[in-house]
């Protein structure tokens, strides 16, 4: 009796909040969407008949399509290297297991905790000084370091369900250490590893703040466009280019949680 | 790793050869993340006493400039406001998460994180189109008659906000839920039982073992909010001006480096310090887990 009757009225009046605040939420994805189909030149919701116009603009304005091709390149560079660097850090401080190991693995998270302000400024002056200002290679790195802490979180959640017997056993067949860390430790760790590269691509795909200040001319990728465009004059190609960006994105989670979800069962 | 593997076909014992190999794994993203991150970091540190002359007349600012008063005070105030409305909602959507059935739990959660997944800069964008004079709600008030001129909705505080607590709501909403999932079902029951009000149930069983989730919550969201810089610089207009977006009005146009650098410093220590406190009772990797 009292299990019953426990719900009704608490539960009630949360759950209205609850299901407002998701309204809330998923109020821009429902408004950016169709203001891409808009047929004018102003922002607005398309009234009566829709149009591709602003997805057309994208495709002929060559600005845009250099800027996808740069946040392509500079995010499939950064998930290389953030994947590569970041899957050898948890594994070394998974397979070591010393203190030391522990507290550098704070040190990797200091790029989520850092507020991208300070890494403005410090990244501007010190790529200045080795000339890395408004360079692919310059963006490349940042990117990497920002995504790095991702590739090492997720990664060493994979092998915390790893067993060390599994790389001793292999050790003791006669696999050499990088024998069994490309046959024995890596294909366990997959799920984790792609789940980093899908962080750290997205990390780089939608980072905004230290491109506005260490890139210029030669570099520009969307955020960078996005950003000078709502600066001018607001326009709807902007609202298409959202479009296409949480398309890209949407599929990146999904290809992420597909591909980790059965691996597991 | 070609070069390793090369390296590692001499015959060892399995311990010394093995060993070599993970701490060389282990030690090239430090020195990586030392040389490239590390660094520059710290250089920002020594830009506030060294620039434009050696001594602590940047940090001097904090006391006697009222600018720079100004933008801290609006920095906290808009950083704690945005807190306390993210943790009410987040709250709530993280409470119906335990206790609805699967299928609502679904979808409450692909919402969030769809929204968690999109760009600040998106989202930003989204809010100006909605917020502004000739926008979504603005249009639809005056449409049905219940206003005569547009209402001032952003490019001020109230649009910040707006911005803020939509962004920060994913962060919050997460760690509480994770938090509240853990928490025994049969707990709130045992107190109803024994002849508590729901509402006391609630109140005396149900929140203070959600508060450490709570806590956590908190501290994300507000280490977010005092340094956030997109969202509040489309959507304030340059009118609510945050401690960020001066500090890159200061490097990109008055060139006075030395009090970015302090004001950056500042904004960097206070995360700091709020991570430190966390950490004390809360493991600050799993609260930064997407």
């Amino acid at each position: 009796m009292a299990l019953q009757d426990e719900r009704p009225r608490g539960l009630s009046f949360a759950k209205i909040l609850a299901w407002a605040t998701a309204c809330f939420l998923i109020l821009p994805i429902l408004v950016v969407i169709p203001i891409s189909f808009t047929p004018e030149r102003y922002l607005s919701l398309p009234s009566g008949s829709l149009s591709l116009r602003h997805y057309a603009s994208l495709a002929n304005d060559p600005r845009w399509s250099k800027s996808i091709v740069d946040s392509l390149m500079v995010a499939i560079g950064a998930t290389v290297l953030a994947v590569s660097l970041g899957t050898a850090f948890a594994v070394g401080a998974w397979r070591l297991g010393v203190p030391l190991a522990r507290r550098l693995r704070l040190l990797m998270l200091a790029p989520i905790i850092v507020p991208p302000i300070v890494h403005a400024i410090a990244f501007y002056k010190a790529w200045a000084v080795i000339g890395l200002l408004d360079s692919y290679l310059g963006l490349v790195l940042i990117h990497t370091m920002k995504g790095l802490p991702f590739v090492v979180l997720t990664v060493a959640g994979a092998l915390a369900n790893l067993d060390h017997k599994l790389e001793q056993a292999a050790r003791s067949l006669g696999a050499t250490p990088s024998q069994a860390m490309r046959w024995v430790i890596l294909p366990q760790i997959m799920t984790g590893v792609i789940s980093g590269a899908a962080f750290a691509f997205i990390t780089s795909w939608d980072e905004t703040v230290v491109a506005l200040f260490v890139t210029s001319r030669r570099v520009a990728t969307l955020p960078r466009r996005i950003w000078e465009g709502l600066a001018d004059n607001i326009d709807p190609a902007i609202a298409a280019m959202g479009t296409l960006m949480i398309l890209v994105t949407i599929a990146i989670v999904t290809v992420k949680t597909v591909r980790t979800q059965p691996a597991k069962a | 790793m070609t070069a390793l593997a090369a390296n590692d076909l001499k015959p060892a014992g399995p311990g010394a050869s093995g060993e070599r190999l993970y701490w060389l794994l282990l030690i090239l993203p430090c020195v990586f993340l030392g040389l490239f991150y590390v660094v520059p970091v710290v250089n920002v540190l020594v830009m506030s006493v060294t620039v434009p002359k050696a001594g602590f007349a940047n940090y001097a600012e904090l006391a006697s400039n009222g600018a720079v008063q100004r933008v801290l005070i609006t920095t906290v105030r808009i950083g704690a406001i945005t807190t306390a409305i993210t943790l009410a909602l987040g709250y709530a959507v993280a409470y119906a998460l335990v206790q609805c059935g699967p299928r609502e739990r679904q979808i409450l959660l692909a919402i969030v994180l769809a929204s968690f997944w999109i760009s600040a800069l998106i989202r930003a964008f989204a809010w100006v189109a909605i917020l502004q004079s000739q926008g979504l709600i603005n249009n639809t008030l005056i449409g049905l008659g219940l206003i005569d001129s547009p209402l001032q909705l952003v490019r001020n505080e109230l649009g910040v906000m707006i911005g803020m607590v939509h962004y920060m709501l994913p962060y919050a909403i997460l760690p509480l839920y994770a938090n509240m999932s853990g928490i025994d079902k049969s707990l709130v029951p045992a107190a109803r039982a024994l002849g508590a009000t729901p509402f006391q149930a609630f109140r005396w069983v149900f929140v203070p073992m959600s508060l450490p989730g709570l806590i956590g919550a908190g501290v994300i969201v507000l280490i977010f909010s005092l340094g956030f810089y997109i969202t509040p610089a489309i959507l304030g207009g340059g009118k609510t001006i945050m401690v960020a977006e001066y500090v890159s009005v200061q490097i990109s146009e008055t060139l006075r480096w030395g009090l970015a650098a302090m004001l950056a410093s500042t904004l960097l220590a206070s995360v700091l310090l709020l991570v430190f406190w966390l950490s004390r009772f809360m493991d600050v990797e799993a609260a930064l887990k997407k």
